[in-house]
């Protein structure tokens, strides 16, 4: 199905960049599983070398990404943090400067602190909800601004139309990583951002069996750039675990749905509860950036993060009550997982600076999956109870929750 | 728990202590014994394999059996349940079956001397009167495939226990999210879970779940026996599509609605084949006995010919063979998958020759109508006099 054509996102998840299978007419992709290809003569193949370069199921895996995104082929990584890697070993060298959301994933924040600025890579982590601090932020050195949006874990966003202008102002690169709400429910490209940032291990396959990443761009030459970089490093997607995440991509659009819908609903019951002091949600109306939200996202997405009026004991015996929600890292999933950010995502971020950008102790954060809203709730109210005594919200009345694990 | 709770929330690695969100893989085929002359809970991946355990647990849980059994084909799932039956036993079917399973009843175990008879399972009276004192399986798909008949599983239920029979029902086209068999009496569900419950086209395998511990025995033996059982990385892959079950069928199943009364007011089609659609025969059975009407349906346009250019022109539906997959399918049945039904049985069946099948998919509906509708109009550019009527031997 050429990408020309205009389609529906549910029919783009299932079509999109969809690559024949030439040999058998399989209506699925196959997997192969192979390291290298064999050469017609010597030095002529037929488009694929070796797989650490390339890879016919992982052709096939960056073909859907890009028809999603509305890009030319995608490329595809092991993990959401070799594409993150990956995209500043192509996009910065010794002596340049990178600004980067202060709320992002634990492991961005790692990468620079760690690595890069080893290496002699600067950035300025900052608070990228305000443009005018990020235009201030902006030297002669800063070559491209990475923003999360919204930002893991208490869903603080970003004005990516904003943003763009300041970075076409100055020949900067803006780069989104949309891991929290996929291309299905937030457009970056087309909100003027150069590259779409993916860690698929999320909602792209959307079932916690794989891990993986993808960078996606229009610039032609930025994918080369990409692509060379991740075969010197060696950073490309499996065969199989390609051929899971396209899988995964089918059922997308009809999962953010899902959880969006489901999302919202817990997030309204958690704010009315007496318990809850506040629930960080961008669709609901508390939320100070619903505006913004509304502007940029088709919903509001699947995650979402509150803290107890009480202090961290109780969040984290709240957390190890929890019978149906998962106690676990990641997001995205068809299960619904509870983390602790202060002790496990954002485990690496120094104390001082978790407690500014207000990943408290007490914070617990939520990836609402697909089971139903009311057993999901249930789950909640029966640990709110158990932890604080008794009936903890009052009016409601108990329902009883299967023990799940 | 709710359905969409069940699906994703149980245990998915019992006893591991990695505690992994999937099941893991247990590509193995045997298993190191503690002691020589004692096992551990698995020995040999025919017998027994964990990654096949959780998913057959999980599947009698939605099925509200006992026990579940995962086999590598929905064919050798049906053909376990036939394994029940004695050379001099016979089977009497509903005439409207897939066509594989036509062809198992009719051309293999009659060399085992047991023979199938087919009659209309919607006409009690007349199923009946094929039951003998030597019938030991009935035998029924509801809805039917192609045609999309509501068969009474509960009275074909009564009908079979009367007779000291066993009933076993295809319920492939709904899965358990929309119909529990063996709630409505039946003593074996089987599925080609190659249909909706791994639902994306990636792999073949069958399910049978009874209730009856007695029955599981037997089941389980021959499993083991015939070396028929589900391997561990389609056992994951199943695993991984089940979760999204309810979501896939939920969409699914309204875009199915909306084609099929899309299709029922479209000039070129000239009946509609669902029971969602409140003027079908089997509209009301249905909903007293199942949770929806599924997502496949058929429909004629008077004309092979039409049929099959209509077929030939959609670009957005696979022209291929099952049912059931988030993609959205076309078929001709007469002509592909039930072809291999022999002439003898489809004397017993109606089956128009201009059918056409279509499994709806979760694509957004108003690619799907658009798609239809250039079909449609291209198999309207070459005026076509032959009726449906005068071409039946052609294709037959």
């Amino acid at each position: 199905m050429s990408n020309e054509e205009k389609f529906q996102v549910s029919t783009l998840a299932i079509h999109g960049g969809r690559v024949p299978d030439a040999h058998a007419e399989a209506v699925v992709y196959p997997i192969f599983q192979t390291a290298t290809f064999e050469q017609q003569e010597t030095g002529v193949t037929k488009g694929h070398s070796y797989s650490r370069v390339s890879n016919p199921t992982v052709d096939a895996l960056e073909q859907a990404i890009g028809a999603l995104e509305g890009t030319p082929q995608a490329v595809c990584f092991r993990t959401g943090m070799a594409a993150i890697t990956t995209l500043f070993l192509s996009t910065v060298k010794t002596g340049d400067h990178v600004i980067v959301s202060d709320v992002v994933y634990g492991g961005t924040m790692r990468l620079f602190r760690e690595v890069l600025n080893g290496l002699g890579i600067a950035n300025s982590s900052l608070d990228t909800s305000d443009l005018v601090a990020v235009e201030r932020a902006v030297t002669p050195q800063t070559k491209i601004i990475l923003i999360e949006t919204p930002g893991n874990p208490t869903m603080k966003l970003a004005d990516i139309a904003g943003i763009a202008a300041i970075t076409r102002k100055h020949g900067l690169l803006l780069a989104v990583d949309n891991t929290f709400l996929t291309p299905v429910l937030q457009r970056p490209l087309e909100l003027g951002a150069d590259i779409s940032v993916l860690s698929t291990t999320k909602y792209i396959e959307g079932h916690h069996a794989t891990v993986g990443g993808s960078l996606a761009c229009s610039d032609e030459k930025l994918l080369e750039r990409f692509r060379l970089v991740r075969k010197t490093i060696g950073a490309i997607q499996a065969p199989l675990d390609s051929w899971l995440t396209l899988r995964g991509l089918k059922t997308l659009p009809i999962r953010m749905k899902a959880h969006s819908d489901t999302a919202l609903t817990i997030a309204e019951w958690l704010e009315a509860h007496p318990y809850v002091a506040r629930v960080y949600y961008p669709g609901l109306d508390s939320f100070p950036q619903k505006a913004l939200a509304e502007r940029q996202q088709a919903t509001f997405g699947g995650m979402l993060s509150f803290e107890l009026k009480a202090g961290p004991a109780e969040a984290i015996a709240v957390m190890n009550a929890l019978r149906l929600w998962i106690r676990a890292e990641s997001l995205g999933g068809v299960e619904s997982l509870v983390t602790h950010p202060a002790t496990a995502t954002h485990a690496d971020v120094p104390v001082e600076t978790r407690q500014k950008l207000g990943i408290t102790d007490g914070l617990i954060r939520l990836s609402v999956g697909l089971e139903a809203a009311e057993d999901l709730i249930a789950d909640l109210r029966q640990a709110l109870d158990l932890v604080f005594g008794g009936n903890s919200e009052r009016s409601a009345d108990h329902e009883v929750c299967q023990p799940a694990r | 728990m709710k359905f969409a709770s069940r699906l994703v929330s149980f245990d998915v690695a019992p006893g591991d202590p990695y505690r992994p969100m999937a099941t893991p893989i247990y590509q193995t085929a045997t298993f190191v014994q503690e002691q020589a002359t004692e096992f551990g809970p698995y020995d040999y991946s025919r017998s027994g394999n964990p990654t096949r355990t959780v998913l057959e647990e999980q599947l009698a849980i939605l099925e509200n059996g006992r026990r579940g059994f995962c086999f590598s084909s929905g064919m050798a799932a049906i053909t376990c349940v036939t394994r029940l039956l004695h050379s001099g036993d016979e089977i009497v079917a509903d005439s409207d079956l897939y066509g594989g399973t036509c062809r198992l009843f009719t051309r293999v175990l009659d060399r085992t001397g047991i023979t199938a008879r087919y009659a209309d399972a919607c006409d009690t009276e007349t199923f009946a009167a094929q039951v003998t004192g030597r019938t030991k399986l009935l035998y029924l798909e509801s809805p039917t495939n192609p045609l999309l008949r509501v068969v009474d599983i509960r009275q074909i239920a009564d009908l079979a226990h009367a007779n000291g029979a066993l009933l076993a029902v295809d319920s492939s086209a709904m899965s358990p999210y929309l119909q529990n068999p063996l709630d409505l009496g039946a003593d074996i569900v089987l599925h080609s879970a190659t249909k909706f419950l791994c639902g994306h086209s990636d792999v073949t395998a069958g399910v049978v779940v009874v209730k009856d511990e007695e029955l599981a025995k037997q089941i389980y033996f021959l499993q083991n026996a015939e070396g028929s059982a589900l391997g561990p990385f389609d056992a994951f892959l199943f695993l991984r599509g089940l979760k999204t079950l309810k979501l896939r069928l939920d969409c699914q199943q309204k875009n199915a609605q909306a084609l099929a009364e899309w299709l029922q007011a479209h000039p070129q089609v000239s009946s509609v084949n669902y029971p969602g659609l409140a003027s079908s025969p089997g509209y009301l059975l249905q909903h007293r006995q199942a949770r929806g009407a599924g997502a496949v349906l058929s429909f004629t346009t008077g004309s092979v010919e039409a049929s099959r250019r209509m077929v030939e022109a959609t670009r957005m539906f696979s022209i291929c063979v099952s049912f059931g997959s988030i993609n959205s399918t076309i078929s001709l049945p007469g002509c592909m998958s039930h072809a291999s039904v022999p002439p003898e049985v489809g004397a017993f069946r109606e089956l128009p020759a201009d059918l056409v099948r279509i499994s709806v998919g979760i694509e957004d509906i108003s690619d799907l109508t658009a798609d239809l509708e250039r079909a449609f109009a291209v198999a309207d550019t070459i005026s076509d006099p032959v009726t449906a009527d005068e071409d039946t031997s052609e294709v037959a």
